[in-house]
Protein backbone atom coordinates (compact mmCIF):
# COMPACT_ATOMS: atom_id res chain seq x y z
CA UNK A 1 0.00 0.00 0.00
CA UNK A 2 1.36 3.67 -1.03
CA UNK A 3 2.36 5.94 1.70
CA UNK A 4 -0.07 8.21 0.58
CA UNK A 5 -2.83 5.50 1.24
CA UNK A 6 -1.79 5.32 4.39
CA UNK A 7 -1.46 9.06 5.40
CA UNK A 8 -4.91 9.58 3.90
CA UNK A 9 -6.56 6.79 6.07
CA UNK A 10 -4.80 7.80 8.76
CA UNK A 11 -7.35 11.10 8.71
CA UNK A 12 -10.19 8.24 9.19
CA UNK A 13 -8.29 6.89 11.62
CA UNK A 14 -7.92 10.33 13.26
CA UNK A 15 -11.51 10.76 13.61
CA UNK A 16 -11.81 7.26 14.78
CA UNK A 17 -9.49 7.86 17.26
CA UNK A 18 -11.82 10.90 18.41
CA UNK A 19 -14.89 8.38 18.28
CA UNK A 20 -13.29 6.70 20.68
CA UNK A 21 -11.99 9.28 23.02
CA UNK A 22 -15.45 10.58 23.07
CA UNK A 23 -18.51 8.81 22.40
CA UNK A 24 -16.96 5.70 24.04
CA UNK A 25 -17.23 7.72 27.05
CA UNK A 26 -21.33 8.00 26.83
CA UNK A 27 -21.33 4.11 27.01
CA UNK A 28 -19.46 3.64 30.25
CA UNK A 29 -18.77 7.28 31.42
CA UNK A 30 -21.54 6.80 33.87
CA UNK A 31 -20.42 3.66 34.95
CA UNK A 32 -16.61 4.49 34.98
CA UNK A 33 -17.28 7.61 36.77
CA UNK A 34 -19.43 6.60 39.82
CA UNK A 35 -16.31 3.90 40.25
CA UNK A 36 -19.43 1.44 39.54
CA UNK A 37 -16.94 -0.19 36.88
CA UNK A 38 -12.92 0.22 36.80
CA UNK A 39 -12.07 2.05 33.58
CA UNK A 40 -9.45 -1.14 32.48
CA UNK A 41 -12.42 -3.26 32.59
CA UNK A 42 -14.97 -0.91 30.41
CA UNK A 43 -12.23 0.17 28.15
CA UNK A 44 -11.50 -3.69 27.17
CA UNK A 45 -15.22 -4.11 26.87
CA UNK A 46 -15.52 -1.20 24.67
CA UNK A 47 -12.78 -1.77 22.35
CA UNK A 48 -13.88 -5.56 21.81
CA UNK A 49 -17.51 -4.49 21.54
CA UNK A 50 -17.00 -1.67 19.45
CA UNK A 51 -14.89 -3.57 16.82
CA UNK A 52 -17.32 -6.55 17.00
CA UNK A 53 -20.26 -3.88 16.08
CA UNK A 54 -18.27 -2.59 13.41
CA UNK A 55 -17.07 -5.30 11.50
CA UNK A 56 -20.48 -7.15 11.50
CA UNK A 57 -23.12 -4.90 11.41
CA UNK A 58 -21.54 -1.67 10.31
CA UNK A 59 -22.60 -1.71 6.51
CA UNK A 60 -26.74 -0.63 7.27
CA UNK A 61 -25.36 3.03 8.03
CA UNK A 62 -22.71 3.29 6.19
CA UNK A 63 -24.58 2.79 3.36
CA UNK A 64 -26.90 5.92 3.77
CA UNK A 65 -23.61 7.52 4.53
CA UNK A 66 -22.22 6.61 1.12
CA UNK A 67 -25.45 7.91 -0.56
CA UNK A 68 -25.32 11.69 1.30
CA UNK A 69 -21.88 12.40 -0.62
CA UNK A 70 -20.25 9.38 -2.76
CA UNK A 71 -16.59 10.82 -2.08
CA UNK A 72 -14.47 9.23 -4.54
CA UNK A 73 -10.94 10.20 -3.77
CA UNK A 74 -9.12 9.41 -0.80
CA UNK A 75 -7.62 13.20 -0.47
CA UNK A 76 -11.35 14.16 -0.71
CA UNK A 77 -12.01 11.58 2.16
CA UNK A 78 -9.26 12.65 4.23
CA UNK A 79 -10.32 16.07 3.98
CA UNK A 80 -13.93 14.85 5.90
CA UNK A 81 -12.65 12.87 8.51
CA UNK A 82 -10.27 15.90 9.63
CA UNK A 83 -12.42 18.49 9.25
CA UNK A 84 -15.09 16.29 11.72
CA UNK A 85 -12.34 15.08 14.17
CA UNK A 86 -11.47 18.95 14.34
CA UNK A 87 -14.21 20.37 15.09
CA UNK A 88 -15.53 17.63 17.74
CA UNK A 89 -12.14 18.35 19.46
CA UNK A 90 -12.79 21.93 19.17
CA UNK A 91 -16.36 21.61 20.36
CA UNK A 92 -15.38 18.79 22.98
CA UNK A 93 -13.18 21.57 24.12
CA UNK A 94 -15.80 24.35 24.66
CA UNK A 95 -17.44 21.83 26.97
CA UNK A 96 -20.53 20.70 24.74
CA UNK A 97 -21.26 16.52 24.21
CA UNK A 98 -21.34 16.45 20.38
CA UNK A 99 -20.77 13.60 18.23
CA UNK A 100 -18.71 12.18 14.92
CA UNK A 101 -21.90 11.55 13.16
CA UNK A 102 -23.11 15.29 13.47
CA UNK A 103 -19.82 16.42 12.19
CA UNK A 104 -19.27 13.56 9.62
CA UNK A 105 -22.89 14.70 8.05
CA UNK A 106 -21.45 18.34 7.57
CA UNK A 107 -18.00 17.19 6.07
CA UNK A 108 -19.51 15.36 3.71
CA UNK A 109 -22.36 18.01 2.77
CA UNK A 110 -19.08 20.46 2.72
CA UNK A 111 -17.32 17.78 0.16
CA UNK A 112 -20.38 18.26 -2.26
CA UNK A 113 -20.75 22.01 -1.92
CA UNK A 114 -16.78 22.25 -2.84
CA UNK A 115 -16.80 19.84 -5.81
CA UNK A 116 -20.37 20.89 -6.81
CA UNK A 117 -21.57 17.61 -6.51
CA UNK A 118 -25.05 16.64 -5.49
CA UNK A 119 -26.77 16.26 -1.86
CA UNK A 120 -29.25 13.72 -2.01
CA UNK A 121 -31.50 16.02 0.24
CA UNK A 122 -34.26 13.49 0.94
CA UNK A 123 -31.28 10.81 2.57
CA UNK A 124 -29.75 14.02 4.43
CA UNK A 125 -33.73 14.95 5.55
CA UNK A 126 -34.06 11.71 6.65
CA UNK A 127 -30.53 12.06 8.41
CA UNK A 128 -31.59 15.58 10.50
CA UNK A 129 -35.04 14.05 11.20
CA UNK A 130 -33.20 10.55 12.86
CA UNK A 131 -31.06 13.52 14.85
CA UNK A 132 -34.65 15.23 16.37
CA UNK A 133 -36.29 11.33 16.39
CA UNK A 134 -33.30 10.22 18.06
CA UNK A 135 -32.73 11.61 21.50
CA UNK A 136 -36.76 11.53 21.60
CA UNK A 137 -37.09 8.30 21.45
CA UNK A 138 -33.80 7.49 24.04
CA UNK A 139 -35.61 9.96 26.19
CA UNK A 140 -38.79 7.35 25.89
CA UNK A 141 -37.23 4.27 26.11
CA UNK A 142 -35.25 5.75 29.04
CA UNK A 143 -38.66 6.36 30.80
CA UNK A 144 -40.18 2.90 29.54
CA UNK A 145 -37.18 1.24 31.46
CA UNK A 146 -37.55 3.12 34.49
CA UNK A 147 -40.38 3.05 35.14
CA UNK A 148 -40.71 -1.01 35.08
CA UNK A 149 -36.88 -1.27 36.89
CA UNK A 150 -38.36 0.86 39.51
CA UNK A 151 -41.40 -1.03 40.11
CA UNK A 152 -39.40 -4.21 39.86
CA UNK A 153 -36.69 -3.22 42.83
CA UNK A 154 -39.29 -1.75 44.84
CA UNK A 155 -41.43 -5.13 44.92
CA UNK A 156 -38.80 -7.53 45.21
CA UNK A 157 -37.62 -5.53 48.37
CA UNK A 158 -33.74 -6.63 47.06
CA UNK A 159 -30.92 -5.39 49.36
CA UNK A 160 -28.69 -2.43 48.76
CA UNK A 161 -25.55 -4.57 47.94
CA UNK A 162 -27.50 -7.16 46.00
CA UNK A 163 -28.77 -4.29 44.06
CA UNK A 164 -25.55 -2.40 43.73
CA UNK A 165 -24.05 -5.94 42.11
CA UNK A 166 -26.89 -6.79 39.69
CA UNK A 167 -26.62 -3.00 38.71
CA UNK A 168 -22.86 -3.26 37.96
CA UNK A 169 -23.54 -6.50 36.17
CA UNK A 170 -26.27 -4.52 34.10
CA UNK A 171 -24.12 -2.07 33.36
CA UNK A 172 -21.78 -3.81 32.54
CA UNK A 173 -24.16 -5.53 30.09
CA UNK A 174 -25.79 -2.44 28.48
CA UNK A 175 -22.21 -0.96 28.30
CA UNK A 176 -21.51 -3.99 26.06
CA UNK A 177 -24.37 -3.86 23.63
CA UNK A 178 -23.99 -0.19 23.78
CA UNK A 179 -20.41 -0.43 22.63
CA UNK A 180 -21.79 -2.89 19.83
CA UNK A 181 -24.89 -0.56 18.66
CA UNK A 182 -21.89 2.22 18.46
CA UNK A 183 -19.63 0.52 16.56
CA UNK A 184 -22.28 -0.56 14.32
CA UNK A 185 -24.01 2.38 14.03
CA UNK A 186 -20.94 4.77 14.05
CA UNK A 187 -18.48 3.09 12.03
CA UNK A 188 -19.91 4.55 8.89
CA UNK A 189 -19.09 8.47 10.30
CA UNK A 190 -15.17 6.90 10.54
CA UNK A 191 -14.68 4.61 7.75
CA UNK A 192 -18.01 5.43 5.39
CA UNK A 193 -16.04 8.03 2.91
CA UNK A 194 -13.39 5.20 2.62
CA UNK A 195 -15.40 2.54 1.40
CA UNK A 196 -15.94 3.64 -2.41
CA UNK A 197 -12.04 4.07 -2.60
CA UNK A 198 -10.99 1.40 -0.24
CA UNK A 199 -7.08 0.67 -0.67
CA UNK A 200 -7.77 -2.87 0.77
CA UNK A 201 -9.32 -6.36 -1.36
CA UNK A 202 -11.28 -9.39 -0.61
CA UNK A 203 -9.20 -11.63 1.36
CA UNK A 204 -10.99 -14.95 0.53
CA UNK A 205 -10.67 -17.29 3.88
CA UNK A 206 -12.60 -20.51 2.91
CA UNK A 207 -14.70 -20.83 -0.10
CA UNK A 208 -17.43 -19.65 2.24
CA UNK A 209 -15.92 -16.97 4.01
CA UNK A 210 -14.24 -13.82 2.76
CA UNK A 211 -13.14 -11.02 4.93
CA UNK A 212 -14.11 -8.22 2.48
CA UNK A 213 -12.12 -4.81 2.15
CA UNK A 214 -14.89 -3.17 3.84
CA UNK A 215 -14.70 -5.21 6.75
CA UNK A 216 -10.89 -4.60 6.85
CA UNK A 217 -11.54 -1.30 6.47
CA UNK A 218 -14.10 -1.50 9.24
CA UNK A 219 -11.89 -3.55 11.44
CA UNK A 220 -9.22 -0.61 11.31
CA UNK A 221 -11.65 2.38 12.25
CA UNK A 222 -12.74 0.01 15.22
CA UNK A 223 -9.46 -0.68 16.47
CA UNK A 224 -8.64 2.87 15.88
CA UNK A 225 -11.76 3.46 17.91
CA UNK A 226 -10.14 1.18 20.55
CA UNK A 227 -6.86 3.35 21.03
CA UNK A 228 -9.21 6.15 21.14
CA UNK A 229 -10.91 4.71 23.89
CA UNK A 230 -7.64 3.43 25.94
CA UNK A 231 -5.72 6.76 24.99
CA UNK A 232 -7.94 9.36 26.25
CA UNK A 233 -11.31 8.09 26.90
CA UNK A 234 -10.78 7.59 30.63
CA UNK A 235 -10.59 11.37 31.26
CA UNK A 236 -13.86 12.16 29.36
CA UNK A 237 -15.35 9.32 31.32
CA UNK A 238 -14.78 11.01 34.83
CA UNK A 239 -16.20 14.16 33.16
CA UNK A 240 -19.55 12.59 32.31
CA UNK A 241 -19.28 10.43 35.70
CA UNK A 242 -18.72 13.13 38.07
CA UNK A 243 -18.96 16.40 36.62
CA UNK A 244 -21.64 17.09 33.55
CA UNK A 245 -24.66 14.62 35.50
CA UNK A 246 -25.33 13.76 38.59
CA UNK A 247 -27.18 10.29 38.70
CA UNK A 248 -27.28 7.38 40.05
CA UNK A 249 -25.99 4.17 38.85
CA UNK A 250 -29.28 2.59 38.13
CA UNK A 251 -30.37 6.32 36.41
CA UNK A 252 -26.94 5.18 34.15
CA UNK A 253 -27.62 1.41 33.79
CA UNK A 254 -31.28 2.81 31.72
CA UNK A 255 -29.53 6.31 30.04
CA UNK A 256 -26.74 3.55 28.74
CA UNK A 257 -29.36 1.02 27.81
CA UNK A 258 -31.57 3.34 25.70
CA UNK A 259 -28.79 4.77 24.26
CA UNK A 260 -27.79 1.60 23.32
CA UNK A 261 -31.36 0.50 21.80
CA UNK A 262 -31.57 3.36 19.75
CA UNK A 263 -28.23 2.92 18.49
CA UNK A 264 -29.24 -0.31 17.70
CA UNK A 265 -32.70 0.61 16.05
CA UNK A 266 -30.97 3.08 13.57
CA UNK A 267 -28.53 0.17 12.50
CA UNK A 268 -29.84 -3.27 12.52
CA UNK A 269 -30.14 -4.48 9.00
CA UNK A 270 -31.52 -7.57 10.18
CA UNK A 271 -33.91 -5.73 12.58
CA UNK A 272 -35.12 -3.14 9.64
CA UNK A 273 -35.72 -6.19 6.93
CA UNK A 274 -37.58 -8.32 9.81
CA UNK A 275 -39.97 -5.19 10.26
CA UNK A 276 -40.43 -4.94 6.63
CA UNK A 277 -41.25 -8.10 6.03
CA UNK A 278 -44.43 -8.16 8.49
CA UNK A 279 -45.31 -5.07 6.95
CA UNK A 280 -44.23 -2.50 9.94
CA UNK A 281 -42.30 0.69 8.83
CA UNK A 282 -38.75 0.52 9.81
CA UNK A 283 -36.74 2.72 10.91
CA UNK A 284 -33.85 4.25 8.23
CA UNK A 285 -30.46 3.11 8.61
CA UNK A 286 -28.65 6.22 9.94
CA UNK A 287 -25.62 6.70 11.88
CA UNK A 288 -27.22 8.55 15.04
CA UNK A 289 -25.54 10.36 17.58
CA UNK A 290 -24.75 8.94 20.91
CA UNK A 291 -24.51 12.20 22.54
CA UNK A 292 -28.10 12.89 21.40
CA UNK A 293 -29.30 9.56 22.33
CA UNK A 294 -27.19 10.20 26.14
CA UNK A 295 -28.93 13.33 26.75
CA UNK A 296 -32.49 12.29 25.34
CA UNK A 297 -32.15 9.68 28.03
CA UNK A 298 -30.96 11.89 30.69
CA UNK A 299 -33.63 14.35 29.78
CA UNK A 300 -36.62 11.44 30.07
CA UNK A 301 -35.19 10.13 33.23
CA UNK A 302 -35.69 14.05 34.93
CA UNK A 303 -38.56 14.24 33.26
CA UNK A 304 -39.81 10.92 35.05
CA UNK A 305 -38.53 12.84 38.28
CA UNK A 306 -40.82 16.12 38.08
CA UNK A 307 -38.55 17.69 35.69
CA UNK A 308 -36.82 19.70 38.44
CA UNK A 309 -33.49 18.39 37.87
CA UNK A 310 -33.47 18.86 33.93
CA UNK A 311 -31.29 22.19 33.55
CA UNK A 312 -33.07 23.41 30.33
CA UNK A 313 -29.94 25.90 30.19
CA UNK A 314 -27.35 23.50 29.53
CA UNK A 315 -29.91 21.19 27.46
CA UNK A 316 -30.33 24.27 25.07
CA UNK A 317 -26.57 25.21 25.22
CA UNK A 318 -25.87 21.56 24.46
CA UNK A 319 -28.75 21.62 21.27
CA UNK A 320 -27.82 24.76 19.82
CA UNK A 321 -24.14 22.62 19.74
CA UNK A 322 -25.31 19.86 17.60
CA UNK A 323 -26.30 22.75 15.01
CA UNK A 324 -23.49 24.80 14.75
CA UNK A 325 -21.02 21.60 14.83
CA UNK A 326 -22.00 20.51 11.35
CA UNK A 327 -22.20 24.17 10.22
CA UNK A 328 -18.71 24.29 10.98
CA UNK A 329 -17.30 21.63 10.28
CA UNK A 330 -18.90 22.32 6.74
CA UNK A 331 -16.65 25.40 6.55
CA UNK A 332 -13.86 23.71 7.86
CA UNK A 333 -14.20 20.87 5.26
CA UNK A 334 -14.24 23.31 2.67
CA UNK A 335 -11.35 25.23 3.93
CA UNK A 336 -9.70 22.33 3.97
CA UNK A 337 -10.58 20.96 0.53
CA UNK A 338 -9.33 24.22 -0.86
CA UNK A 339 -5.79 23.88 0.79
CA UNK A 340 -5.51 20.74 -0.75
CA UNK A 341 -6.73 21.40 -4.33
CA UNK A 342 -4.89 24.37 -4.70
CA UNK A 343 -1.98 24.70 -3.12
CA UNK A 344 -0.92 21.00 -2.62
CA UNK A 345 -2.33 19.91 -5.86
CA UNK A 346 -4.52 16.87 -4.92
CA UNK A 347 -7.47 15.83 -6.41
CA UNK A 348 -10.11 16.03 -3.91
CA UNK A 349 -12.78 14.47 -6.91
CA UNK A 350 -12.82 12.35 -9.58
CA UNK B 1 -8.28 -11.31 31.65
CA UNK B 2 -10.25 -8.92 33.57
CA UNK B 3 -9.98 -7.28 37.33
CA UNK B 4 -11.87 -10.39 38.69
CA UNK B 5 -12.23 -8.29 41.96
CA UNK B 6 -14.64 -6.09 40.00
CA UNK B 7 -15.94 -9.53 38.44
CA UNK B 8 -19.46 -10.32 38.62
CA UNK B 9 -18.61 -13.94 40.23
CA UNK B 10 -16.63 -12.12 43.75
CA UNK B 11 -19.17 -9.37 43.73
CA UNK B 12 -22.14 -11.70 44.32
CA UNK B 13 -19.86 -13.40 47.17
CA UNK B 14 -18.47 -10.40 48.69
CA UNK B 15 -22.65 -8.83 48.56
CA UNK B 16 -24.14 -11.71 50.37
CA UNK B 17 -20.89 -12.03 53.20
CA UNK B 18 -21.49 -8.00 53.54
CA UNK B 19 -25.04 -8.81 54.03
CA UNK B 20 -24.41 -11.02 56.55
CA UNK B 21 -22.55 -8.85 58.16
CA UNK B 22 -24.82 -6.04 58.54
CA UNK B 23 -27.23 -8.31 59.61
CA UNK B 24 -25.51 -9.69 61.90
CA UNK B 25 -24.67 -5.54 63.17
CA UNK B 26 -28.48 -5.08 63.32
CA UNK B 27 -29.05 -8.49 65.09
CA UNK B 28 -25.97 -7.50 67.93
CA UNK B 29 -27.43 -4.09 68.09
CA UNK B 30 -30.97 -5.46 68.98
CA UNK B 31 -29.23 -8.28 71.41
CA UNK B 32 -27.18 -5.89 73.44
CA UNK B 33 -30.84 -3.98 74.24
CA UNK B 34 -32.43 -7.19 75.53
CA UNK B 35 -29.34 -8.05 77.41
CA UNK B 36 -28.77 -3.84 79.09
CA UNK B 37 -33.07 -4.56 80.03
CA UNK B 38 -31.94 -7.82 81.64
CA UNK B 39 -28.84 -5.94 83.04
CA UNK B 40 -30.99 -3.39 84.61
CA UNK B 41 -33.47 -5.76 86.13
CA UNK B 42 -30.57 -7.48 87.57
CA UNK B 43 -29.08 -4.64 89.11
CA UNK B 44 -32.14 -3.52 90.53
CA UNK B 45 -32.86 -6.74 92.42
CA UNK B 46 -29.42 -8.25 93.21
CA UNK B 47 -27.02 -5.14 92.67
CA UNK B 48 -23.43 -6.31 91.21
CA UNK B 49 -23.46 -9.59 91.33
CA UNK B 50 -21.41 -12.59 89.66
CA UNK B 51 -24.34 -12.80 87.19
CA UNK B 52 -24.37 -9.03 86.77
CA UNK B 53 -20.81 -8.89 85.90
CA UNK B 54 -21.16 -12.15 83.25
CA UNK B 55 -24.00 -10.23 81.82
CA UNK B 56 -21.81 -6.63 81.64
CA UNK B 57 -18.75 -9.06 80.43
CA UNK B 58 -20.95 -10.70 77.28
CA UNK B 59 -21.97 -7.10 76.34
CA UNK B 60 -18.50 -5.72 76.12
CA UNK B 61 -17.64 -8.95 74.23
CA UNK B 62 -20.77 -8.09 71.32
CA UNK B 63 -19.70 -4.47 71.44
CA UNK B 64 -16.35 -5.52 70.46
CA UNK B 65 -17.92 -8.17 67.56
CA UNK B 66 -19.85 -5.13 66.26
CA UNK B 67 -16.35 -2.69 66.40
CA UNK B 68 -15.03 -5.24 64.16
CA UNK B 69 -17.79 -6.08 61.78
CA UNK B 70 -17.77 -2.28 61.02
CA UNK B 71 -14.28 -2.17 60.28
CA UNK B 72 -14.94 -5.16 58.18
CA UNK B 73 -17.53 -3.32 56.16
CA UNK B 74 -16.15 -0.28 55.69
CA UNK B 75 -13.09 -2.00 54.38
CA UNK B 76 -15.21 -3.81 51.88
CA UNK B 77 -16.93 -1.06 51.24
CA UNK B 78 -14.06 1.18 49.95
CA UNK B 79 -11.77 -1.43 48.74
CA UNK B 80 -14.27 -3.03 46.27
CA UNK B 81 -16.16 0.82 45.73
CA UNK B 82 -19.22 -0.96 46.41
CA UNK B 83 -22.69 1.32 47.21
CA UNK B 84 -20.53 4.54 45.82
CA UNK B 85 -23.62 6.44 45.83
CA UNK B 86 -24.73 5.32 49.45
CA UNK B 87 -21.46 4.39 50.91
CA UNK B 88 -21.18 7.43 53.01
CA UNK B 89 -24.22 7.27 54.44
CA UNK B 90 -24.40 3.36 55.27
CA UNK B 91 -20.55 4.04 56.83
CA UNK B 92 -21.96 6.87 59.31
CA UNK B 93 -25.30 5.06 59.76
CA UNK B 94 -22.75 2.06 61.12
CA UNK B 95 -21.08 4.19 62.97
CA UNK B 96 -23.72 6.05 65.03
CA UNK B 97 -25.48 2.81 65.42
CA UNK B 98 -22.18 1.92 67.10
CA UNK B 99 -22.13 4.75 69.28
CA UNK B 100 -25.71 3.70 70.27
CA UNK B 101 -24.28 -0.02 70.95
CA UNK B 102 -21.69 1.97 72.99
CA UNK B 103 -24.07 4.03 75.17
CA UNK B 104 -25.63 0.64 76.02
CA UNK B 105 -22.67 -0.41 77.25
CA UNK B 106 -21.23 2.56 79.26
CA UNK B 107 -24.56 2.74 81.11
CA UNK B 108 -23.51 -0.86 82.08
CA UNK B 109 -20.29 0.12 83.22
CA UNK B 110 -21.90 3.13 85.36
CA UNK B 111 -23.90 0.59 87.17
CA UNK B 112 -20.92 -1.55 87.88
CA UNK B 113 -18.41 1.28 88.64
CA UNK B 114 -20.76 3.90 90.11
CA UNK B 115 -23.58 1.92 92.05
CA UNK B 116 -25.97 3.78 92.19
CA UNK B 117 -28.33 3.74 94.93
CA UNK B 118 -31.81 3.76 93.76
CA UNK B 119 -34.75 3.41 96.39
CA UNK B 120 -37.36 0.73 95.81
CA UNK B 121 -39.97 3.34 94.48
CA UNK B 122 -38.48 4.11 91.75
CA UNK B 123 -37.78 0.62 90.13
CA UNK B 124 -40.83 -0.16 88.21
CA UNK B 125 -40.37 3.73 86.90
CA UNK B 126 -37.29 3.21 86.02
CA UNK B 127 -37.69 -0.23 84.66
CA UNK B 128 -40.58 0.77 82.89
CA UNK B 129 -38.05 3.70 81.08
CA UNK B 130 -35.23 1.21 80.45
CA UNK B 131 -37.81 -0.49 78.60
CA UNK B 132 -39.42 2.00 75.93
CA UNK B 133 -35.82 2.44 75.40
CA UNK B 134 -34.75 -0.50 74.23
CA UNK B 135 -38.60 -0.61 72.24
CA UNK B 136 -37.54 2.33 70.65
CA UNK B 137 -34.22 0.61 69.59
CA UNK B 138 -36.13 -2.50 68.79
CA UNK B 139 -38.02 -0.05 66.16
CA UNK B 140 -34.68 1.55 64.99
CA UNK B 141 -33.62 -2.07 63.93
CA UNK B 142 -36.51 -2.40 62.19
CA UNK B 143 -36.00 1.10 60.38
CA UNK B 144 -32.46 0.18 59.46
CA UNK B 145 -33.11 -3.05 58.16
CA UNK B 146 -35.64 -1.88 56.15
CA UNK B 147 -33.09 0.97 54.66
CA UNK B 148 -31.24 -1.94 53.41
CA UNK B 149 -34.08 -4.02 51.85
CA UNK B 150 -37.48 -1.87 51.84
CA UNK B 151 -37.03 1.65 51.10
CA UNK B 152 -40.54 2.46 51.09
CA UNK B 153 -41.15 1.23 54.97
CA UNK B 154 -38.40 3.33 56.73
CA UNK B 155 -40.81 6.25 57.08
CA UNK B 156 -43.41 4.27 58.93
CA UNK B 157 -40.65 1.96 60.94
CA UNK B 158 -38.90 5.55 61.81
CA UNK B 159 -42.17 6.70 62.70
CA UNK B 160 -42.36 4.16 65.29
CA UNK B 161 -38.72 5.01 66.85
CA UNK B 162 -40.25 8.96 67.33
CA UNK B 163 -43.01 7.33 69.10
CA UNK B 164 -41.32 5.17 71.66
CA UNK B 165 -38.80 8.38 71.96
CA UNK B 166 -41.67 10.59 72.99
CA UNK B 167 -43.00 7.77 75.31
CA UNK B 168 -39.33 7.67 77.06
CA UNK B 169 -39.11 11.66 77.45
CA UNK B 170 -42.32 11.50 79.09
CA UNK B 171 -41.20 8.57 81.47
CA UNK B 172 -38.01 10.07 81.89
CA UNK B 173 -39.48 13.38 82.78
CA UNK B 174 -41.60 11.89 85.59
CA UNK B 175 -39.28 10.02 87.13
CA UNK B 176 -36.56 12.88 87.10
CA UNK B 177 -39.93 15.08 88.72
CA UNK B 178 -40.50 12.11 91.28
CA UNK B 179 -36.38 11.51 91.90
CA UNK B 180 -36.21 15.45 92.84
CA UNK B 181 -39.49 15.68 94.65
CA UNK B 182 -38.22 12.85 97.07
CA UNK B 183 -36.86 12.94 100.56
CA UNK B 184 -33.18 11.88 99.46
CA UNK B 185 -30.45 14.04 99.69
CA UNK B 186 -29.29 16.43 96.71
CA UNK B 187 -25.96 14.47 96.04
CA UNK B 188 -28.40 10.74 95.46
CA UNK B 189 -30.96 12.68 93.62
CA UNK B 190 -28.09 14.42 91.02
CA UNK B 191 -27.00 10.55 90.92
CA UNK B 192 -30.24 9.22 89.96
CA UNK B 193 -30.92 11.78 87.87
CA UNK B 194 -27.69 11.34 85.98
CA UNK B 195 -28.58 7.63 85.42
CA UNK B 196 -32.04 8.27 84.29
CA UNK B 197 -31.06 10.87 81.91
CA UNK B 198 -28.10 8.55 80.15
CA UNK B 199 -30.70 5.79 79.66
CA UNK B 200 -33.28 8.49 78.29
CA UNK B 201 -30.32 9.60 75.75
CA UNK B 202 -29.80 5.89 74.38
CA UNK B 203 -33.76 6.96 72.75
CA UNK B 204 -32.61 10.28 71.75
CA UNK B 205 -29.51 9.09 69.61
CA UNK B 206 -32.00 5.95 68.15
CA UNK B 207 -34.29 8.79 67.16
CA UNK B 208 -31.74 11.07 65.47
CA UNK B 209 -30.51 8.01 63.58
CA UNK B 210 -33.82 7.36 62.73
CA UNK B 211 -34.50 11.03 61.37
CA UNK B 212 -30.89 10.25 59.10
CA UNK B 213 -32.32 7.35 57.54
CA UNK B 214 -35.65 8.80 56.49
CA UNK B 215 -33.08 11.32 54.46
CA UNK B 216 -30.94 8.77 53.24
CA UNK B 217 -34.16 6.90 52.10
CA UNK B 218 -35.01 9.47 50.54
CA UNK B 219 -31.95 9.61 48.67
CA UNK B 220 -31.55 6.16 47.67
CA UNK B 221 -35.37 6.29 46.57
CA UNK B 222 -34.40 5.42 42.77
Amino acid sequence: MELTIILFLFGGLFLGWSLGANDAANVFGTAVGTRMINFRTAAIICSIFVILGAVISGAGTTETIGKLGEINALPGAFACCIAAGFSVYLMTKAGLPVSTTQAIVGAIVGWNLFTGSQTDYSILTTILATWILCPILAGLIAIGIFSLVKKIIMSSKIHILRLDAYTRLALLLAGAFGSYSLGANNIANVMGVFVNISPFTDIEITSYLTFTSTEQLFLLGGLAIAVGVFTYSKKVMYTIGNDLLKISPLSAFVIVLSHSIVLFLFASEGLSSFLTSINLPSLPLVPVSSSQAIVGGVIGIGLLKGGKEVKWSVAGKISIGWIILPVITMFIAMLILYILKNMFNLTVIF
Amino acid sequence: MFNLKSSKLSLFGSSKNLEKEIDEFVNILSEVGLSFKSIVKRYLSHSTDENFEAMLEKITEMESRADTITKQIEHALYEETLIPDARSDVLRLLEHLDELIGMYQGNCYHFSIQKPDFPEEFHSDLLSLTETVVDCVESLCSTVRSFFRDVRSVRDNAHKVTYHEKESDIKFSSLARRIFSSNLELDQKMHLRYFVEKIDRISDQAEDIADELIIYSIKRSV
